[in-house]
């Protein structure tokens, strides 16, 4: 029955439903502004909500024995180019689509009192950026896909450069270029595909041969593309900017879910379209990793700005991903999905936080934090157990995606694998720092203001989070079972 | 039912942590403390029952991550070796708890304090329980969370965050060894899970790897158990890693007690001697276990000599006795190891409590400088003091006599030159241990008090919950040795252990060390009594000696009173360089070179571009009729001459 339904399109379309009925809400009444104002928030987070709600029947639906891709859709876009419109998922867009649908009525609640100005537009610039993310984790034409792709951008620029911070321009434009130039270069890839295939549906598109000196080049169109979302050094630079200016439900959105398009790029259309060309650039691959790690790392150290700290320990979250993605094995592959999606869960959560001590002392700079483990306990609680999330502490959801990225890329390569592991080492350096400064020590800034503790709303922000963090990192298993049949199609490509 | 001992310090921690504020401290010490005294109690039940009455019992065992082969259970393994340190584990924690009421009865957190130490407690029993290596390592990362949350247990103080840090992050060099070697170990037997391991290892010593890129062949068995062995040396405090553990005395004096003596440090000596079927086939790494336990045993005792701070002697020799564990270990003699490690725990756990007994008593004086003549004042304490010593210096009958005894002897017998090597650092470390622990009694509790009058009138002795485990300690400290010496190292060790500690059959050196000439068994004895008549010749009879010989040989005092300038050197080589490069990578590398070159420069160029175009279009009649004349000329010449 449920089968029937084109649910997919439903849970993409939906939140753009939500933004028209919101773009419906007159605001020129201005003597009921605060009623409006909270109408126009409601009917975003009900919007949001209810996605999240049709995704669980997703799940719930999802038979993760079945080999291939469910909830298919599909129908003629462009019939002369063989452009289709085809949705579908499989056990690697599953997840992203549910940490989406998680992550955008969170990201809705934190900013229901930061946000003060321009309500209506932002929360329409949310619902949109959803629907776009939640068609591109859905589509199977590489059409269809760019689209998304790319419109993914205009919401995002637009959140940066008008909520932002004070250098917003900059960071806007820097993030909006860099991103663009990158696709542009797999605009002519895919322009390529069409004329020599004739399609770009992908399940034509895996059964097509591309011969290796095409697939050199077509690796190479993409690979930019991706790399500027992953973000991989040294494409990186436009992270830290994006993130110090953005606002905190930005940031959440931008490190929970942006940074894994790039290496969703990679997992859905590289790697199988490209597999000669792929193994060929291996090596560069785990050799820019290495230096992602090791470099951002040394560079998150030197950090002051808190944001930024979390921004570039980002990076070197993400350089594990495409080591476990390029070693071409299940525990590389795996490592590599969960570890976006812990990363997901995490970073979110670090920015949340981040949004919660900028509220109440109206600063980033590290040093003027402190002993904040007296004046906001429960809250040193949730931060002690995100930071222990990111340095890989086992029991927490991050430690699993980077002993399978480590265990996956042996077989690759041992010296990689030493090389990456040494984020055991630098990850705990920044980021005890970051919660030394913060939650230990005296108490620097303006030690007159009095902190007030998180209230409910932010309590119930964290509370799911951390509760996913450490379930994860119990039971791994909830998700990694969904890897299985999509990853031994991948690696299947690769004997 | 045994899964129990366990779970429960699991679950005296979250209920302390979750209702410690509701209940008040009174119900956050009776939660934690109910659960580690039924923990346990259940323990030395399991004792007799496994490993006496060797009946089998199968523990919970459910799935923790599956991606191919990489299968791991989340899993309790019940043998004689787990159960031993699970024993051990449950025993002292279950006083440090009792301890910590009387302890910590000033302190606004004291929920907060239990249940960090109940959740050590359950992160430790992990760790001995584990049934893979995976879980090893979530046990060995757990305990060094939480040692890094208790190190830092007075947060406002800075140097007890600076000491937290220190401590985890030189544990996580350690870890990495230990995450490497464990990937390694993964490579070879595809799988984690003990019993396959131990059954695969000896068809696989001869797997070997290439690195391509710097063209050497080693073998992947002997290269995973170095790393691991790595992994035990941060953990263990042992020579190069081990200049956080003086460091974490910044901690609560239970924390150094449970934590910093006897379990937590020891996880690295338990590590090695649970994959001792690994480790008995890489002959070059016991070697160097070996070696680095003689020489840190030695090095450590040096510099507890000219230390001041009451808990920092005792934590150098906390790191001196380890060294003696894992020589005994690297010598193929786990039993000994295992053994020393129980007698240990009792003797430093009771000294630890005893000084903690000593700085409540004197308000928080650590610095022995500032004590003296208090024995009339502490008496309990006193006697504790002395108890712990006397097992510490290995006098007879006290416990550290017979596991002491049993490594030297072990190092005598074992035919290797580096075995006669650790004998001669082993032998020299024991006159020295004997010396410090007098020195610090002479210091602590004789000659005349050199605080002000009315700190010595305020002196106290310690309220009796911290007394009482005391007592308890003591009995452990006196009898320990005197009741596990037959079951662990006799000559019927194997049946004790059944099968949990392999050894290869040429490594004899624990059957060899039955057989030793007489004078080798009572050498230690000797030893002892030699380094105790030094101390009472250097602190009562001769009081300027001390003095005078730091100033005659200074350079060596200095040497030993500095650490061997080991922090300084690290100082130098790591901490600062790393500040140093990251922010030039930031700097220069990040803001100059990538953005430089990349967007920023991208932008500039096409700023400088625009700007000399525009000249073009400067609004001057005369400019734009010069252009149509120069356009116009070269039109008619182009023509003209037909290019």
């Amino acid at each position: 029955m449920i089968s029937n339904w084109p649910i997919l399109s439903i849970i993409s379309f939906l939140p753009l439903c939500g933004a028209l009925f919101i773009l419906l809400i007159s605001n020129r009444d201005t003597k009921e502004v605060q009623n409006l104002n909270s109408n126009i928030k409601v009917v975003a987070l009900w919007t949001s909500l209810m996605t999240f709600i049709i995704s669980l029947i997703l799940l719930l639906n999802f038979d993760y024995n079945v080999d291939g891709f469910q909830f298919v859709e599909k129908s003629d876009w462009i019939p002369e180019f063989g452009i289709v419109y085809f949705l579908g998922i499989d056990g690697i867009s599953l997840p992203f689509i549910l940490l989406t649908t998680f992550l955008i009525p969170i990201c809705i609640i934190s900013s229901w009192n930061s946000i003060q100005q321009r309500i209506k537009e932002f929360m329409i610039c949310f619902l949109f950026l959803e629907t776009f993310i939640l068609g591109m984790f859905c589509s199977l034409d590489l059409v269809v896909f760019y689209i998304f792709f790319e419109a993914v951008l205009i919401p995002m620029f637009i959140i940066i450069g008008i909520w932002g911070g004070s250098n917003r321009i900059y960071a806007a434009f820097k993030f909006f270029l860099y991103t663009l130039l990158g696709s542009v270069l797999m605009l002519i890839g895919i322009v390529y595909i069409l004329k020599t295939v004739g399609s770009s549906d992908l399940s034509v598109l895996t059964d097509f041969n591309f011969k290796f000196q095409v697939q050199f080049w077509l690796f190479l169109a993409f690979l930019f593309s991706f790399a500027v979302k992953v973000p991989m050094w040294p494409f990186h630079t436009w992270l830290p900017d994006a993130h110090v200016e953005a606002p905190t439900s930005g940031s959440v959105i931008l490190a929970g879910i942006l940074l894994k398009m790039g290496g969703y790029g990679f997992l859905r259309f590289s790697l199988p379209l490209f597999p000669e060309a792929s193994l060929y650039f291996q090596p560069l691959i785990f050799s820019i990793s290495c230096i992602a790690i090791i470099y951002t790392s040394l560079v998150a150290f030197a950090q002051t700005d808190i944001k930024k700290l979390i921004a570039y320990s980002s990076v070197a979250h993400m350089g594990f991903v495409t080591i476990g993605i390029f070693s071409f094995n299940k525990q590389g592959l795996d490592g590599a999905i969960f570890q976006m999606i812990s990363h997901g869960l995490i970073s979110s959560a670090l920015f949340l936080a981040i949004g919660v001590m900028y509220e109440r002392l109206h600063t980033r700079d590290i040093n003027m934090f402190g002993n904040f483990a007296t004046k906001m306990p429960k809250f040193s609680v949730f931060l002690m157990i995100f930071t222990l999330g990111s340095v890989a502490l086992p029991g927490t959801s991050g430690f699993v995606g980077e002993i399978l990225v480590l265990a996956g890329v042996w077989k690759a390569s041992p010296i990689v694998m030493i090389l990456a592991g040494s984020s055991l080492v630098l990850g705990a350096i920044y980021m005890l720092r970051f919660y030394k400064k913060i939650a230990f020590g005296d108490f620097n800034s303006a030690n007159s203001i009095d902190v007030k503790d998180i209230n409910f709303r932010e309590f119930m922000l964290f509370l799911p989070l951390s509760f996913f963090i450490i379930l994860y990192g119990f039971f791994p298993n909830l998700i990694l079972t969904y890897f299985h049949q999509p990853n031994s199609f991948i690696i299947g490509l690769f004997n | 039912m045994y899964d129990l001992i366990v779970l429960l310090p699991l679950i005296g921690a979250l209920l302390s942590w979750l209702c410690g504020n509701k209940w008040n401290s009174l119900g956050s010490f009776i939660s934690t403390i109910f659960c580690m005294i039924i923990a346990m109690v259940i323990s030395w039940v399991a004792f007799f029952d496994i490993v006496i009455e060797k009946n089998f019992y199968q523990g919970l065992s459910f799935s923790w991550m599956t991606s191919g082969s990489f299968n791991v259970n989340w899993s309790f393994a019940f043998d004689s070796l787990s159960c031993v340190m699970m024993l051990v584990v449950t025993t002292i924690s279950s006083m440090v708890h009792i301890y910590s009421v009387g302890y910590m009865s000033d302190d606004k957190s004291k929920s907060r304090f239990m249940s960090y130490l109940s959740f050590f407690t359950f992160a430790m029993l992990m760790l001995v329980s584990s049934n893979n290596l995976l879980q090893l390592f979530f046990g060995w990362e757990g305990v060094g969370v939480a040692s890094y949350l208790l190190i830092g247990f007075w947060y406002k103080k800075k140097s007890a965050n600076k000491a937290a840090i220190k401590a985890f992050v030189v544990n996580r060099v350690g870890d990495l060894g230990f995450a490497v070697g464990l990937i390694f170990i993964y490579s070879i037997f595809d799988t984690l899970d003990f019993s396959l391991i131990f059954q695969l290892a000896p068809s696989k010593i001869d797997e070997i790897l290439k690195f391509d890129l710097i063209n050497i062949n080693i073998n992947i068995l002997e290269f995973a158990c170095f790393m691991l062995f790595v992994g035990a040396m941060g953990k263990s405090a042992q020579l190069f890693l081990h200049t956080w553990l003086p460091d974490a005395m910044e901690g609560p004096t239970p924390v150094s007690a449970l934590i910093h003596a006897a379990t937590m440090v020891t996880a690295g000596v338990f590590m090695v001697c649970r994959l001792s079927p690994l480790f008995e086939y890489a002959p070059f790494t016991l070697m160097f276990i070996t070696l680095i336990g003689a020489v840190t045993a030695l090095f450590a005792s040096t510099i507890a000599l000219t230390q001041f701070d009451i808990k920092r002697v005792i934590a150098y020799s906390t790191c001196s006795q380890l060294g003696y564990m894992f020589f005994a270990a690297g010598l193929s003699a786990y039993p000994a190891a295992i053994f020393h490690l129980t007698t240990h725990a009792f003797f430093k756990a009771l000294l630890f409590l005893g000084a903690g007994s000593v700085i409540h008593g004197l308000s928080n004086v650590q610095d022995m400088r500032n004590m003296g003549g208090t024995y009339k004042k502490l008496p309990v304490t006193y006697v504790m003091m002395w108890i712990g010593s006397l097992a510490l210096a290995g006098v007879p009958f006290f416990a550290g006599y017979y596991s002491k005894d049993m490594i030297l002897e072990v190092a005598f017998a074992s035919n290797s030159f580096i075995g006669k090597f650790s004998f001669a650092c082993g032998s020299l470390a024991a006159i020295l241990t004997a010396f410090y622990s007098w020195r610090l009694i002479f210091l602590t509790f004789h000659g005349d008090f050199k605080g002000s009058k009315s700190d010595f009138l305020n002196i106290h002795e310690s309220p009796v919950s911290m007394l009482l485990p005391l007592f308890c300690l003591a009995i452990g400290a006196v009898l320990s040795g005197w009741f596990f010496v037959e079951l662990f190292v006799g000559k019927n060790w194997d049946i004790f252990w059944n099968h949990s500690i392999f050894i290869l059959a040429g490594n004899d050196s624990l059957i060899n060390a039955h057989f030793v000439p007489k004078w080798v068994k009572l050498f230690p004895i000797f030893l002892s009594i030699f380094g105790i008549s030094i101390a009472t010749i250097f602190y009562v009879l001769i009081p300027d000696l001390p003095r005078l010989l730091s100033e005659k040989m200074k350079s060596i005092y200095l040497l030993f009173y500095n650490k061997w300038y080991f922090d300084e050197f690290y100082n130098f080589i790591f901490v600062k360089p790393i500040k140093k490069i990251s922010l030039f990578l930031w700097k220069v590398f990040d803001k100059k070179i990538i953005d430089g070159f990349g967007p920023d420069g991208f932008s500039a160029r096409i700023f400088d571009l625009s700007k000399i175009s525009s000249k073009f279009h400067s609004g001057y009649i005369f400019h734009y009729s010069f252009g149509m004349f120069i356009g116009l000329t070269s039109l008619i010449l182009i023509f003209y001459y037909k290019f």
